[in-house]
Formats: C-alpha cells, structure tokens, sequence
C-alpha cells in the first residue's frame, strides 16, 4: 500500500492538518444532519480525505465498505431513451461517482441518480438520518446545463439526500449551486504542516530523516501534500538511509517539460517547432492533462525571461490557455504558444543584440 | 412529513413566506397581486429580478392562495431547469397538464378557465420578445438593508441566535441584497459556529476574501516587481479562494482608489471583464489571475499597453 493511503487518517479526530476544519464539521454532524456541502481547494490539499472522515463520522464504520459498480442508467430524454454507462462507488449510505465522466450527457446522470436515491431512502428504526448522501467529484468540470439543472433538484429533494460536492476552483461552480451549500475552503497545507506530516510518517515507518530533508522535499511539493508524501516514498525506495543533500527525483513530465522549455529559448525556428512538436504530442499521449502543460512550460520559462518579457509572455500564456478550453484540439494551441513565444523572443534578442 | 425532516430543511424552506403579502419589500408587486388574488383575474406572469429577492416565493404563495393545499397539487405545476427543458417536454407535459385542467373546468369554471403561466427569470433581456409581450412584467428590486435586517433579526430570534450589530452589516454588506444568501450564511454559520455568530466567523462561511489577501496582491501589482505579484498570485491559488471573488474584490479597490488616474482604472477594469468572461468559459484560475495582475502592474506603474515584441 503507499504510504499516501496507508496513512490517509479515518477520523475526523485523527487529521494533522485542517484541524480546526475538522473540528467544525465534527460539530456539523453531532445532530444528526448536515446541510449540502461544497469542499474547494487546490489539489493534493485533503478534500477527499475529509470528505471520507466526514462519511465516517456520520454513517460509522459503514462508510468504509464500499463496493464498486458499474451501472447502467436509462435515461428518459423526452423523445428517446438514454443509456449511460457510469462506474459509482457506493456504501449502504452514500454513492460517489464522477458525473463528468458522462460527458455532455452529464446533467441526465445527476438528476436521475438523485431521484433514485430519493426513492429508496434508507429508513433507519430510530427515525434518525433518513438520508443518503451523494459525493459528486469534479462539479468544476459540470457542464452548465447539469448544474443548472443541479440547483432545483437540491432543493426538491433535499430531505432525502444531501450532496457533497469537491472541486478544485469554485470559480467554475455556479452562483446558484454555491449559495445553496455551506461552502468549506480547505487551503494548501503550508510547507510547516508538510514537514510535521513527513515527520509523522517517518516515526511511524522507523525512519531516520536528517534535518532539512523534509523541508526540501516540502519546498519542491508546491504545497501539495500527496506529491510531498509521494515523493517522501520514491526517495525511499532510491536511498535509504536518508542524507540530507539526497536529491529529490523531478516527475519525469516535468524534467521533460524542462527540456522542451531549454528547447525554444535556444533556437527559434520552424525546424525547433517541429521538434518540439513531438515532445509535447509525447507528454499528451502520457495522459498529461494540456493545461498542466502549459502552465509548466510558463513556470519553466519565467524563470529564465527577462522581467520586460514576462508581462507578454503571461498573457499569451492566459490567451492560449483559454482558446484551448473552446476549442477542441490542445495541440494547436500549445504549439500556437510554442511558436508566438518563440517569434517574440527572437524579436527581443535582435532588438537587444542586433 | 415526519417531523425529524421538518429540523433539517434548510432555512431558506423554512422562513419561505407562505402569503403574497408577506414577501419582504417588493411592495408595489404585493399590491398588483394582492388585488389580482381578490378578484381572482389573473394573467400570465413575467417575474424578474436578481436572485433571491423573492420571485420563486411569490410565485409559490400565489399558487397557494389561488387553489389552497389540496387542489394545489393537481392545479399547480412546476418546471424548471431541474426538470428537463426540451420543447417537447414543455408541449407534452402542457397538454396534458391542460387535459386535466380541462377536465376539472366544468367545476371549477369559477376560479380558472385556462392554465396561467408564470415565467421566472434573472434577466429579462434574454426573454424572447412575443413570450414577454404576453405577460403581465413584475421587477423584483434587490432587497434594501434595513429589509434585510429585519428579516435576519426575525429568523435570529425564531432559532434563537445572538448576532451583534457589526455582524448584522456584515451579512447584509457581503450577501448584497440576495436574501437567500444571507440566510444560508446564517444557517452556515449557525451550525459551524453555534449560536452566537461573529462577523468573522460570517466572513469565513461566506468565501470572501481576506481584504489584507486583496491588499497585498494590489501592493505586489503596485511595486511593479513581476515575481513578487507571481508570488501573490501563487498564494492566493494555494490558499483556495476563488479567482473570480478576488477578481471582483480586487475590481472594488480598484474602483474605490484615490490614487488612480482615469485611464489607468480603465485599463484595469477592462482587464478584469475581459478575464471574467474567460472565467466563466472554463480557463484556468491561475493563468487568468497572472494575466490581471501583470495588465495591473502595467497600467500602475504607467508602462506602456501594446507589448513592446
């Protein structure tokens, strides 16, 4: 098991970072109910994890078996039937399931998993929690129409249900989805809390860590806890025990990343453009997201730009970024930022150096 | 329903008004239909206003005067976007609807000979012209803050709250009119914090942001030091807050600086639109936060708008 799970805390009780998160939704639930929910922040920051602990909370133990299934919905779309081919994670108390897997289809999923879950609503003997709860992930990545059609079925059947939602920019998630949840912003823990979490683990595991060693691997993390835990592990396995000037292995794609970036601010020309054409079609077949690319690339590059340069350099980044999200193809746009970089840098090292 | 259900709906549900007049503050609309409720002449409706200043509720409470709980059920009926909009599904489920009410006319001849409609919306420049023509336009104005006070302090003293007076203008400052805002803050904060909420803990369940997170990407944008505002920006992304809050934070003190030529809040505001719109076609926090800041950064520290390259 990797360390990431092994020590992914089950209680509330037992988180080290978000405490005092933790805490207020431990108070949330002492009654017995629990408003809608939407969970926002950063990646790798604990989300999930909370969400989890949250689960446990208030179903008890029952939250942790869960079963995977892969159902199919029909789906009755006025003229003709739908079928949706979904995978949901489920427990006797929630379901989980990623409604933007169903594509643009994704508002017919939503809707019609909630009314199923309104029928068959638990009936406990005590007559308490007489609801299921439904964890939607990624609602940043819902189509406008689903969450449109979100809003009021919140409200229909909220007696019977009540939804968790996570995303990572809340920017994305409608006004009127927001205001009908109790928004809770989990930020990125800081490179401190990072550090006591390594240190945790390392006394858990008998492992020795020189000091410091923690906080680079905390610093090259950007504040992500998950890739801080990750990498604690591949140091692991390269080299133990531990010295404090170990180096700490860069994700391959980023390493790669910097390549491509050393690529363009050597040679400007078409023959460049061609070659780099190949390593980003490389770095997209890998299954790495296009716009992770690109912020890469920038990050790479803002580092060796003139300051002049940088203003310019950002902003086409931000132009291609959001050209990338109409249109259909990411190649195109992130040669497009490849090439007008590069015809810029070229006009600045002849206006600089003749 | 049981009443163990009744404890968790949310408040919004729960303090909805059940009467036309007892909807807060849309006075002039109360009165329309107050008389359009005693002579029973009804025509088709247009409600539209920002969100929650009471369209839905009226719209509700005016179904219920009209047929009273039991014939509401079957004389009343609901569509909207959580229903599936397609035009078939509005001629179908109309027919049929109107089926029955014909059905129902010979008895009921009295009250109603046709269907009324009732369209609720945000904005009426998006309704079509002839389906706006045909109704009767009501404007819901955004609620004013002694109405919001009020109604606040009611539902306080229902639940038993303690709110002290800065907390009271801070809800009604950070909820902008939107009444339904303002409540489900309370509740959130009821049920974070218990019964005695203070400002801060209101700021906190409502996702503004910091005012001193705005303050110090402004003073970054101000210093005209690109990697101290990519620092800022960075902060600002980890920490979580949502890009288009600060944007429109950021928009306020922008607004509101002394310090600042004319032109030099143009160019920022049109920056800001221009990233908004983006925002909302999907594209990435960051990039579009970094953008704003180095276009304020150029437009402070009086650099020149056309890149140089």
């Amino acid at each position: 098991m990797l360390w990431v799970d092994k020590y992914r805390p089950k209680t509330l009780d037992q988180v080290l970072v978000h405490q005092d998160v933790a805490q207020n939704l431990k108070k949330l639930v002492t009654e017995q109910d629990c408003p809608h929910l939407l969970f926002y922040g950063p990646s790798g920051s604990g989300k999930k994890t909370l969400i989890m602990a949250l689960l446990r909370q208030i179903f008890g133990s029952s939250a942790e078996k869960v079963k995977v299934e892969n159902k199919t919905w029909k789906v009755d779309a006025g003229s003709r039937t739908i079928d949706l081919e979904l995978t949901t994670l489920s427990s006797t108390n929630h379901v989980e399931l990623n409604p933007s897997d169903a594509g643009f289809q994704d508002r017919y999923i939503v809707q019609e998993i909630i009314k199923e879950m309104a029928k068959n609503r638990p009936i406990d003997t005590k007559g308490k929690k007489g609801f299921k709860v439904l964890v939607l992930n990624e609602v940043d990545k819902l189509s406008r129409e689903a969450q449109h059609s979100l809003r009021r079925t919140m409200e229909k059947y909220s007696a019977y249900c009540r939804l968790i939602l996570c995303c990572n920019s809340s920017s994305k998630v409608s006004e009127a989805i927001r205001s009908r949840c109790l928004n809770v912003r989990i930020n990125a823990p800081t490179e401190e809390q990072i550090v006591k979490v390594l240190e945790f683990i390392a006394k858990k595991e008998r492992l020795q860590i020189p000091s410091g060693f923690a906080a680079r691997i905390a610093e090259k993390s950007s504040r992500s806890l998950r890739r801080a835990i990750l990498s604690f592990e591949t140091c692991r396995v390269q080299q133990y025990p531990f010295t404090s000037n170990q180096i700490i292995p860069p994700m391959d794609w980023e390493e790669y990343i910097f390549e491509i970036a050393s690529d363009i601010m050597k040679e400007q020309s078409p023959k460049r453009l061609y070659q780099v054409r190949h390593k980003l079609y490389e770095l997209l077949v890998n299954c790495i997201p296009p716009e992770i690319i690109l912020k890469r690339l920038l990050f790479e590059l803002l580092k060796k730009l003139d300051a002049e340069l940088k203003h310019e350099v950002c902003h086409w980044a931000a132009y291609y970024e959001h050209r990338m999200r109409l249109g259909q193809k990411a190649i195109f746009h992130l040669e497009a930022f490849v090439a007008k970089f590069m015809s810029i840098y070229k006009a600045f090292l002849i206006a600089a150096f003749g | 329903m049981a009443p163990v259900m009744q404890s968790s709906q949310p408040w919004v549900e729960k303090y909805r008004p059940k009467q036309v007049k007892d909807v807060a503050h849309q006075d002039e609309v109360v009165r329309v239909l107050t008389n359009t409720l005693e002579t029973t002449s009804c025509p088709h409706m247009l409600f539209y206003g920002p969100p929650g200043t009471g369209k839905t509720t009226t719209a509700l409470a005016i179904a219920h005067q009209l047929f009273g709980p039991e014939l509401y059920k079957s004389r009343v009926l609901e569509l909207n976007a959580s229903d599936d909009r397609g035009i078939n599904v509005v001629r179908t489920k109309i027919k049929d609807f109107a089926a029955v009410a014909n059905a129902l006319r010979r008895t009921m001849e009295t009250y109603s000979k046709v269907t009324r409609f009732f369209f609720i919306c945000n904005y009426i420049s998006r309704i079509i012209e002839p389906l706006a023509s045909r109704c009767a336009k009501f404007r819901f104005k955004p609620l004013s803050e002694e109405i919001m006070t009020s109604r606040i302090l009611y539902i306080c003293n229902e639940e038993g709250l303690n709110l002290d007076a800065e907390a009271l203008s801070t809800l009604s400052s950070i909820s902008q009119g939107d009444l339904r805002r303002a409540i489900t803050y309370l509740q959130s904060a009821a049920r974070l914090f218990g019964s005695s909420i203070s400002s801060k803990d209101l700021i906190s369940v409502s996702g503004v942001i910091p005012q001193e997170f705005v303050e110090a990407l402004f003073a970054a944008c101000k210093s005209g030091n690109f990697d101290l505002a990519n620092k800022e920006v960075n902060n600002v992304i980890a920490e979580g807050y949502p890009v288009s809050q600060m944007f429109s934070q950021l928009f306020d003190v922008i607004v509101e600086a002394d310090d600042l030529s004319d032109e030099q809040k143009a160019r920022i505001c049109r920056k800001l639109g221009e990233a908004d719109k983006c925002l909302v076609d999907g594209a990435d926090e960051y990039l579009q936060l970094l953008d704003v800041s180095g276009n304020t950064m150029r437009a402070l520290c009086n650099m020149s708008e056309e890149f140089s390259y």
